[in-house]
């Protein structure tokens, strides 16, 4: 089966002023490739600040001005080019957001569902919309400081999907929600992904994606430093990278290990393993190596000098 | 990329705008004399490379008087705005530390915005008698009103901040917070308003001066030499009026670009630019 | 509705202390003047040849013989009855020169403040909308130009050019010198408001186009309008749909509080182009110390500006959402 989101190398950078006149390019994702089929929820895990909202943005074309992509796209097989994206934005690919702030505080939930239109088929869609993510009609006429966090969250899932689109990105669609709230708008993106969709989900919250996640790519400083299948997280043995190992083991049912340190911000790394503070493994090679590929492994691939592929295999 | 970004070409700029309002100043101090100067021999000449903005009914040389109303405006501008920032920082401090102070000071503020600006001036000119000293209050004091309001604003905004609550709590001395983690704050907005508070000052003092109210007749100040020029408009002496006028607005303009420019240098979100 | 009540309450409270305030610095300000009335009016010469008897009259018309509180409450008792007082270059009552004056500066002030507000709000959304590319700069250079030109100098200007070289307008004054008040027809009062207005227009746009402008640019970077591109909104529909609605709040506000703005550009404006409307009778009180007429313009003045400010909050308790419902939940 073709992929109906493919991205190959996708880096993105920005330009900023240093301290006093001098510009410089912040790299904050590297090298990213990710491949999305028809009934998949991909996630991308990885910490806040670690540029994975850009990593969206980036995709639909919506980087701000300073802001720099290069790589490919390809969506259905063909690439992924500016004027097609501006055709399938909203239609076949959509885009499910944070939070309450990307609903405009000064219009009602409906018309903003709705997009303007004001036709008799697209008020039935937008009503069918929030009636399948259980909202009451009357929540049409409410407006967006009239909601509770939980159901704005499915306000913006309900105009997201009210088009049934092909390829859905959600945008850390879960924090400040209880876990009941949130394992239930997770649930909204599995049956997504059953009904056909390819899904992209973007979150911190790694026990959430994978409850409903088939596969996982784990984000450190603007990297991709593994992915694999989601039940490979299961079992420590089966993953490949120090981090991710480490982040196996600080989940509470495996031990509350804690990991030491802190990820260094997107940008600042320039040279080596960006985990290299971090990683216990550290070799000299790891920090002299201008760039560590991603090696291929049987069911995914990793980002380390140290794996050996037949050790894992 | 471009070999010169936009914050080299801005402290490029600075230097020369800076440069350029010097020389003005200067230049209109020493030729004031000149500028005085009546001639019946050359009176209502149109300009020429000998006189560049021509010369009026007592023949005086109005490029002279031009140049020396501009040093004048520039002084007056200087001196004003200078006092009016003070103002603006002492009553917006106090703003923030009290909450009496801030009830006077806003209903203050309040009051000022209620009578038209030009209106107000007028009523200061007065009290003080007209004259350098009218005008020079009058601007002084009328144009604190929105540097206090964002002064008053980052002191509020500081005082919550968690990074200064934190030093209180862990006993900083306060001394050492207002030095260290306040001022640094306050002095980019500071001096910006500073700098955008120039263009207003100096153009309401032509403004009064021009209505009468302000520099006294035999000053060539540039609100005396327009109201002058009224009475000649219909008997053909454009230059009379075209000339001062357009040189106080491109230094209005250098100065409102120069203001501009630098709150977009200090402004910390202009990294993105 | 109780709760907005109140506010409107305070608020006009608010409103008469301030123009009690108002009154009392004018006042003052013009008490503490060690300028002479007599010696403005009069002048040295011929008081120099009155009698002390003459003379004392002149200063017990001008209100030289009381102490400036009890003149102040004087004043405020009068008022409070009704009767503004006696203009004392004019030698008519202040309520009917300034009814006059006003109604002669009415429409010059209205046309420049709806014109200019419209204005500036379109040149604001284009500029916002169109950041950085030609329109944007071109509108950000006009309003840096306008705003660093002196409203009588633009006055000037404009009487130079349409008036004296083109001959299309007349120099001054609202109607034709010598003309019977009775025989000046609508088309001559607007030909003499021409200028004026247009004068006053062009400086008000470029404050509201600056600050229409930014708040555009903020509506434009928000996390609703990124999400309304997701959605594959067209750039027209986000500016019409979402631009709209966030510049709509700050621009009433703005639009209201360039009322001050706007009297104060007449007090140039129609001393240039000789226009006896409000501005210009502020101007000749000033310089004749005429207090009784000084304090009625202020005050006038004052309860507009107030007033477009209330006008300004009541309105927006209606328009925004979050303080009408906020309010209706409570």
């Amino acid at each position: 089966m073709e992929p109906i989101l493919q991205i190959r190398h996708l880096s993105i950078d920005f330009t900023q002023y240093d301290q006093g006149v001098r510009k410089r390019q912040l790299q904050v994702i590297r090298d990213l490739s990710l491949s999305i089929y028809p009934g998949q929820v991909i996630a991308v895990v990885g910490a806040s600040g670690s540029g994975k909202s850009l990593l969206a943005h980036g995709i639909l074309g919506l980087l701000p001005y300073n802001g720099h992509m290069e790589g490919e796209l390809f969506y259905d097989g063909q690439p992924l080019t500016k004027d097609r994206m501006k055709r399938l934005r909203g239609k076949e690919i959509v885009l499910v957001p944070q939070g309450v702030t990307y609903l405009d505080p000064l219009m009602k939930v409906g018309d903003q569902i709705r997009k303007g239109k004001k036709d008799k088929k697209t008020v039935q869609r937008c009503r069918a919309a929030l009636e399948r993510y259980g909202l009451e009609p009357e929540t049409e006429t409410l407006y967006p400081f009239e909601l509770s966090g939980g159901m704005a969250r499915r306000v913006l899932i309900a105009s997201a999907v009210s088009q049934s689109p092909r390829l859905v990105i959600a945008d850390e669609p879960t924090p400040g929600l209880d876990l009941r709230a949130a394992s239930r708008i997770l649930g909204h993106f599995r049956e997504m992904a059953d009904e056909g969709a390819g899904v992209l989900l973007i979150t911190h919250d790694l026990e959430l994606a994978l409850a409903i996640a088939d596969r996982v790519s784990v984000f450190y400083a603007g990297e991709t430093i593994e992915e694999a299948p989601a039940r490979n997280f299961l079992d420590g043995e089966k993953l490949s990278h120090p981090f991710t190992k480490a982040l196996w083991q600080a989940m509470p049912e495996h031990g509350f290990v804690p990991l030491s340190g802190s990820q260094p911000y997107p940008g600042t790394v320039n040279r080596g393993c960006p985990f290299a503070g971090q990683c216990e493994k550290c070799t000299p090679a790891c920090r002299e190596t201008a760039h560590i590929p991603l090696q291929r492994l049987a069911e995914g691939s990793v980002r380390c000098l140290n794996v050996e592929k037949e050790t894992v295999g | 990329m471009r070999t010169v970004n936009r914050r080299k070409s801005t402290i490029g700029f600075l230097v020369i705008v800076l440069a350029l309002l010097a020389a003005v100043t200067v230049a209109g101090m020493i030729l004031e004399d000149g500028a005085k100067v009546t001639d019946f021999t050359r009176t209502n000449l149109k300009p020429s490379l000998q006189y560049p903005f021509g010369t009026d009914w007592m023949g005086r040389d109005m490029f002279l008087r031009t140049l020396t109303g501009l040093s004048l405006s520039i002084r007056i501008g200087l001196l004003t705005a200078l006092i009016s920032s003070l103002i603006a920082l002492v009553l917006g401090i106090l703003a923030a530390l009290g909450r009496k102070a801030d009830a006077v000071i806003s209903w203050c503020i309040d009051l000022m915005m209620g009578i038209p600006h030009i209106l107000l001036l007028l009523l200061i000119s007065i009290a003080c008698g007209k004259g350098f000293t009218g005008v020079v209050v009058g601007v002084a004091v009328s144009h604190w009103t929105s540097l206090a309001r964002v002064v008053r604003g980052e002191v509020l905004q500081l005082r919550q901040a968690p990074y200064i609550l934190a030093a209180e709590k862990l006993g900083v001395p306060r001394k050492t917070i207002i030095k260290n983690h306040m001022i640094p704050h306050l002095l980019p907005q500071f001096l910006t308003g500073l700098i955008l508070t120039f263009p207003h000052a100096i153009l309401h003092e032509a403004s009064v001066t021009f209505l009468g109210f302000g520099l006294p007749s035999e000053q060539p100040a540039i609100g005396v030499i327009l109201s002058e020029s009224m009475r000649y408009l219909t008997t053909g002496q454009w230059w009379l009026a075209l000339f001062p006028g357009l040189a106080l607005v491109l230094t209005v303009m250098m100065f409102a670009l120069l203001g501009e420019r630098i709150r977009r240098l200090l402004d910390p979100a202009s990294v993105h630019e | 509705m109780k709760h907005r009540l109140t506010f409107a309450a305070k608020k006009l409270i608010r409103m008469f202390f301030l123009l009690l305030g108002v009154s009392l610095v004018t006042f003052m300000l013009v008490s503490v003047s060690p300028l002479d009335p007599l010696q403005t009016n009069v002048g040295q010469v011929a008081l120099g040849s009155m009698s002390q008897e003459q003379v004392e009259k002149l200063e017990a018309y001008w209100g030289m013989d009381t102490p400036p509180l009890q003149r102040y409450m004087g004043w405020l008792s009068d008022v409070v009855h009704g009767d503004l007082g006696m203009s004392l270059l004019y030698r008519q009552p202040v309520a009917s020169i300034v009814g006059e004056r006003l109604a002669n500066s009415l429409w010059l002030l209205l046309f420049s403040w709806a014109f200019s507000g419209i204005l500036g709000l379109l040149l604001g959304v284009i500029a916002g909308t169109l950041r950085g590319r030609w329109p944007d700069r071109l509108i950000r250079g006009y309003c840096l130009l306008i705003s660093s030109t002196p409203a009588f100098w633009l006055a000037l200007l404009l009487l130079l050019i349409f008036s004296v070289w083109l001959g299309w307008l007349p120099i001054g004054l609202s109607v034709p010198i010598g003309m019977e008040a009775s025989a000046v027809t609508v088309a001559d009062r607007l030909r003499h408001a021409i200028l004026p207005a247009l004068t006053l227009s062009i400086t008000g746009v470029a404050n509201i186009a600056m600050h229409t402008r930014e708040k555009m640019i903020d509506v434009l970077e928000t996390d609703y309008v990124l999400f309304a591109k997701a959605q594959g909104e067209s750039t027209l529909s986000i500016v019409w749909r979402h631009g709209l609605r966030g510049v709509a709040l700050p621009a009433l506000t703005l639009q209201f509080a360039s009322v001050s703005e706007i009297i104060g550009g007449s007090v140039l404006v129609e001393q240039v182009f000789s226009y006896p409307g409000l501005g210009q009778a502020a101007v000749t009180a000033g310089l004749g110390s005429d207090l009784p007429l000084l304090l009625g313009i202020t005050l006038l003045t004052s309860v507009i500006v107030f007033g477009g400010n209330l006008v300004a909050d009541l309105l927006y308790g209606v328009v925004d959402p979050r303080i009408r419902r906020g309010a209706a939940r409570r």
